[in-house]
């Protein structure tokens, strides 16, 4: 609590925002900061809240806006939420129970903690949260347009100076520690730079540019940067997560289908190995649904839910009826086509990997929170959507901007930026020469081809990997040594670079992982293996290495 | 996709501008925002709930147009409708308190 927090920085980003369509400068943005927040999701916005508490000055900078970006703010998340008690260790147990044996019950009791401890906090600060029938406050549910838009203002009033469409591009680094961050200002096409004594990735997962809900920023760009300044990411082969959502809709939203029967394209219903039909299709019998849709189209209706549970699901989450009310259908009645949408790692669960308790990444000056982070010490092998994520979010936010906040008050080193070098390579700096007939959206569209189809990535097989994996080793080659850009298109062309190197970590990882276990279905390796209950790790960017760490229930919390 | 941006209903304030995450809109001088960036839009329906006169529509198809005529989204009145539905008004939040989705997680169980 050495200092208050302060505005000193040169310029007010609130003052910014209304300026921005008069101004017309394009000189460059540079600002000095304790901390410097990449991400604008709940667990940047937490971050920063929690460094600005110590007193630290902060910048937080966003590809798109803190209020509306990040997978959270479109959708209605559901936290684990444990009060303090003795049951706390009976939840976390069960939960472990879940994770495939990945998971660390240490972290998961500090999270609940920490998690709960901050929507106590929200709710003091004035978010409505409704209440049960006996009159107690439900701090179980955040609704995501409602959240995000208070977590704003909160970090507004906390002084942090924030930053709207500034899509990071690359770390800044001395040599021995990081030291703030470059991108460019995509509204005002001017490049702008944060020196700081501290950096948190809060970036998010990679969706691979699948069109569900807020994922169009998170493209993977804070793995590239973790993975050029030398940080591990671990459970990679963990992005075979799938979620129901009306066809050709953004709704990746399954709560609706665990009352929902299910249709092949002739009417007739789709039955389970057992003939039985399937009326449930966020449980185990995702499978067969999956299997379906890889032999034709698949209709679902929402019939078995009761006029009263119809009430709650229209007003408790209205976005997943605003397809169907746009298009004429009433879900309740009528049948609707349906497809299973790739998640990646944003309900999956890799990651760069946490070294340190306070969510360091072993980098100096470097923290990470939130999706970016792997988050197998919540959830393992299996998906913290629903539930884990965005209580990670919270507390990995907290846990991160405290870190970041007391390196930078310890560091005694003043970050000059004559000494700092960017660490950017790929879709920045080709290795090669620049080739203009490369097209982002043809490399993404290759990309997708091998880690979206349900027949390629929901269920895996080894010899597929392989080929998948030599495709993107070819194209990883031509962004590395071709794709080049300039202005505001770097954004894209880093995007692209990002996407790449994700799909190329999570096939090595898969590959790596000789099983079956959790969302990772090896076909040719069904089942789990004991010799695999540890972490696959991987680090490198052009050249790719293996790892793996050895987990037990302590782990490496402290 | 964002398909409509009112010039009728539009008061030019440009909060769209602003708030959309994958920067979709242009601001233009005295003049409705266009929709400039069509394909990078991500069908998340947040612009609607910030403009401040319901005069965005977001079709519900993700990949691609969806061609729909101002008249036929005035006429189902569903300028506003994913704002009504969650409790917002004139781009300002509200609605929390109501939100019935305890319910649902335990009837999910
Ligand atoms: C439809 C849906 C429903 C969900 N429901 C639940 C649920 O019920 N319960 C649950 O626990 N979890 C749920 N989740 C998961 C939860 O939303 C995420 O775990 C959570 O949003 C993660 O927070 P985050 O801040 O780490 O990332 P995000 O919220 O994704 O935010 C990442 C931010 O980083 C920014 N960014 C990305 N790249 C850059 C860059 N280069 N420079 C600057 N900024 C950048 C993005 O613009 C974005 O604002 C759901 C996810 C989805 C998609
Ligand atoms: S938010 Fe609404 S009123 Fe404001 S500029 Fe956009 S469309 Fe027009
Ligand atoms: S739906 Fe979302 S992404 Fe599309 S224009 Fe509106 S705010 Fe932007």
């Amino acid at each position: 609590m050495s200092r208050p927090p302060s505005r000193t920085l040169p310029e007010n980003s609130e003052r910014m925002s209304s300026d921005r369509v008069k101004s017309t400068s394009n000189d460059p943005l540079h600002l000095q900061a304790d901390v410097l927040v990449l991400g604008g999701g709940p667990s940047g916005a937490w971050a920063a809240l929690a460094a600005a508490e110590d007193g630290a000055r902060v910048v937080l900078a966003d590809k798109g806006y803190l209020g509306t970006s990040g997978a959270t703010a479109p959708s209605n998340t559901g936290t684990w939420c444990v009060p303090p008690g003795e049951n706390r260790g009976q939840a976390v147990e069960r939960r472990w129970q879940r994770t495939g044996g990945l998971a660390d019950q240490r972290w998961m009791l500090r999270c609940v903690d920490q998690a709960y401890e901050n929507l106590v906090k929200l709710s003091e600060w004035g978010y409505l949260f409704p209440h049960e029938d006996d009159g107690r406050l439900y701090i179980a549910n955040l609704r995501g347009p409602d959240y995000m838009r208070f977590m704003r203002r909160r970090v507004l009033k906390a002084g942090v100076t924030v930053l709207d469409h500034h899509p990071a591009l690359e770390l800044l680094s001395n040599g021995d520690a990081i030291t703030g961050a470059s991108g460019v200002d995509r509204q005002r096409n001017r490049d702008w730079s944060v020196e700081a004594k501290a950096v948190v990735l809060a970036t998010g997962g990679c969706a691979f540019h699948e069109r569900i809900l807020g994922a169009t920023g998170l493209t993977g760009d804070g793995y590239l940067m973790a993975a050029e300044a030398g940080a591990h990411l671990s459970g990679m082969e963990f992005t075979g997560k799938y979620t129901l959502a009306p066809y050709e809709t953004s709704l990746n939203k399954g709560l609706p289908y665990r009352w929902a029967t299910f249709y092949r394209e002739d009417g007739s219903p789709l039955v389970d190995a057992n003939g039985e039909q399937i009326s449930n299709g966020i449980g185990e019998r995702e499978k067969d649904i999956a299997k379906a849709l890889i032999d034709g189209p698949v209709f679902a209706r929402l019939d078995h839910a009761e006029p009263a549970l119809q009430d709650w699901l229209r007003r408790g989450q209205p976005n997943c009826f605003v397809p169907h009310d746009r298009a004429g259908i009433d879900p309740f009645k009528d049948l609707f086509r349906i497809t299973l949408r790739a998640e990646g790692t944003v309900r999956g669960t890799g990651g760069i990997m946490l070294a340190t308790a306070d969510c360091g990444t072993g980098v100096p000056g470097l923290y990470v929170a939130g999706d970016a982070a792997s988050r197998e010490n919540m959830t393992g092998a299996v998906s913290g959507g629903g539930a884990v994520n965005s209580s990670w979010a919270i507390a990995s936010g907290w846990w991160s901007g405290k870190g970041a906040s007391t390196h930078a008050r310890k560091s005694a080193r003043k970050a000059f930026r004559s000494m700092s070098k960017p660490l950017g390579e790929a879709g920045l700096r080709p290795a090669g020469n620049a080739r203009a007939d490369l097209r982002t959206a043809e490399i993404i569209e290759a990309v997708r081809a091998e880690v979206i189809p349900l027949e390629k990535n929901y269920f895996r097989d080894g010899t597929t990997l392989h080929t998948s994996s030599e495709r993107l080793e070819r194209l990883w080659n031509d962004v590395r040594q071709h794709l080049h850009a300039e202005g505001v298109d770097r954004v894209r062309s880093r995007e692209t670079a990002s996407i790449t190197a994700s799909a190329r970590w999570s096939l090595a990882s898969a590959l790596a992982r000789n099983e079956s276990r959790g969302m990772h279905r090896r076909a040719d390796r069904p089942g789990n293996d004991p010799a695999f209950a540890r972490r696959i790790l991987v680090s490198g960017v052009d050249a790719i290495s293996i790892g793996e760490a050895q987990i037990s229930r302590e782990g490496i919390a402290s | 996709m964002i398909e409509i941006v009112s010039a009728s209903r539009c008061i030019e304030c440009d909060i769209c501008v602003k708030v959309c995450p994958a920067n979709v809109f242009d601001a233009v001088p005295d003049s409705a925002p266009v929709i400039a960036r069509q394909d990078d839009c991500q069908t998340c329906y947040l612009c609607e709930i910030y403009c401040p006169v319901d005069a965005l529509y977001v079709a519900h198809r993700a990949e691609g147009h969806f061609p729909i005529t101002e008249a036929e989204v005035e006429e189902r009145n569903l300028f506003g409708s994913y704002a009504r539905a969650l409790g917002w008004k004139r781009g300002k939040a509200g609605g929390t308190e109501h939100d019935p989705t305890h319910r649902i997680r335990v009837a999910a169980v």
